[in-house]
């Protein structure tokens, strides 16, 4: 089986088992008492905090672990809208934001809040003037994807991040398609990222609270982690998210423009072997490892049934593939074809043997599945 | 206040009641309401060749995909997307055939 859905989640990298199974057996006492065994574990967690830190450019005391990417991004926004209420409940959020973004916006907007969306172009892509004439004296908050999940499309941060440091709004980064694979620019004040994506274990997320940045926790208080993330630190899980980011960060030094070759295989080689196809997503500003394509004709989950069957994991964005009714709103708010959608994304070490296998399969997996749809003609 | 005069200023003023559509009407109507996308997509490609070049065929769907997906099928084919009409279920996309 060729997996391709590192997008979903990367495999557990082997610095990050290694330095797990350690962590278990070194550092499971309480980091917040004085004995031996808690210093330890203190120890630990303030190491992985350190590298985590370097690896975002960031201080340690501004860098907290959470439970998920999703915690992060929840406690990122509600913490920052809850600091910032007199200054207004207006916020700013990209179309095609992760979901766990848009819902805690639509949390916002229930209790109250004001939200404005900034539509994007054809290739998922926010304008960075849009963004810009968003925000407003009343803005508490704007938030930005460093690259979208659906179809790795990098966003403009640098800019929006520059218009809202003129505005004086915090700008908020979901980083978790990025992190591990491409630096962030600077000059966000908030960021989340989640470190089963970077090949660290699940449960395991980041939240980066610059200086300066008001943020009032929008939960009961807990003294754990600097008083940001409530509960007892999961140790093991930090440290192992840091060995990984290290490790992985490193190999994608190397590994990264091999497979962003290998995508651009795919984005080019797709629209000649199959018929009624369209590539999308930026060409050339975009995440290394992830190309995404709809085939027109074909709903999602057969095809995504068919190549599972044929020895491929892959994901789709299509509507049919989902829980919901409603179509991808990534898909939706590009203008794109929303059926017979394939996101591959690449793990580390991806070989160009199994890229050329998938190519070699999907024409014909395409073509069986129009057949049966009743497709005659083009 | 401020803020919201300047919004309702933007806005463009609305009349009572939409103005009655005037252009051409289709030539064909495919009833694809209840049909799950991709199968609208499907029956709009499958019998626009029974419509004159530079006429009108019309697909029914109610599932909202199609909303997004007939547009973008129009773009990719170069066919001419002219409107989205709203029925009392799902919508009615109108397409000129242009080859």
């Amino acid at each position: 089986m060729a997996y391709f859905d590192a997008a979903s989640t990367e495999s557990l990298h082997p610095a990050a088992r290694e330095a797990l199974v350690a962590a278990l057996d070194g550092g499971w006492a309480d980091p917040q008492r004085l004995y031996g065994g808690a210093r330890r574990a203190r120890l630990l967690l303030d190491q992985a905090r350190a590298k985590v830190a370097v690896a975002f450019g960031v201080r340690p005391d501004e860098t907290f672990f959470t439970s998920s990417g999703t915690q992060a991004v929840h406690l990122a926004m509600l913490g920052a809208l809850s600091a910032r209420r007199r200054t207004g409940r207006h916020l700013v959020v990209g179309a095609v934001e992760h979901s766990s973004v848009l819902h805690t916006a639509a949390l916002h907007e229930r209790e109250g809040g004001r939200v404005t969306t900034v539509g994007v172009d054809r290739t998922g892509r926010v304008d960075p003037e849009e963004f810009a004439a968003a925000l407003r004296p009343d803005t508490a908050l704007a938030c930005l994807q460093s690259a979208n999940h659906e179809v790795g499309t990098l966003q403009p941060v640098a800019e929006v991040a520059e218009a809202c440091r003129a505005a004086r709004v915090p700008l908020f980064v979901d980083a978790a398609q990025s992190a591990g694979r491409v630096e962030v620019p600077a000059g966000w004040s908030l960021l989340a990222a989640s470190a089963h994506k970077w090949g660290g274990p699940p449960g395991v997320g980041v939240l980066v609270i610059r200086k300066n940045t008001r943020w009032r926790s929008p939960l009961p208080e807990d003294e754990r982690e600097g008083r940001r993330v409530p509960g007892f630190e999961n140790v093991p899980g930090a440290v192992a998210a840091a060995a990984a980011l290290e490790a992985y960060a490193a190999e994608m030094e190397r590994d990264g423009p091999r497979l962003s070759a290998l995508v651009d295989r795919i984005r080019e080689r797709v629209p000649r072997l199959v018929e009624d196809v369209e590539v999308i997503g930026d060409p050339v500003r975009r995440l290394p490892h992830l190309v995404t394509f709809s085939c027109l004709y074909v709903e999602g989950e057969a095809l995504l049934t068919e190549l599972d069957r044929l020895g491929f994991a892959v994901s789709s964005g299509s509507s049919c593939t989902a829980d919901t009714l409603r179509p991808s709103h990534v898909l939706e708010a590009m203008g794109v074809i929303t059926h017979g959608n394939v996101r591959v994304s690449l793990p580390r070490g991806t070989s160009a043997t199994d890229v050329d296998r998938f190519l070699a399969v999907l024409p014909g997996a395409v073509a069986r599945l129009r057949r049966t749809a009743g497709m005659t003609t083009h | 206040m401020g803020l919201r005069r300047r919004r309702a200023e933007r806005e463009v003023p609305r009349e009572a009641t939409p103005p009655a559509y005037t252009g051409p009407m289709p030539v064909l109507t495919i009833d694809a309401l209840g049909r799950k996308c991709p199968i609208p997509i499907i029956m709009l490609a499958e019998r626009i060749g029974e419509v004159p070049v530079g006429q009108i065929i019309a697909v029914q769907a109610d599932d909202v995909a199609a909303r997004t997906d007939v547009p973008a099928w129009c773009r990719m084919k170069s066919q001419d997307f002219v409107r989205e009409e709203t029925l009392p279920r799902g919508w009615a996309f109108h397409i000129r055939r242009t080859y």
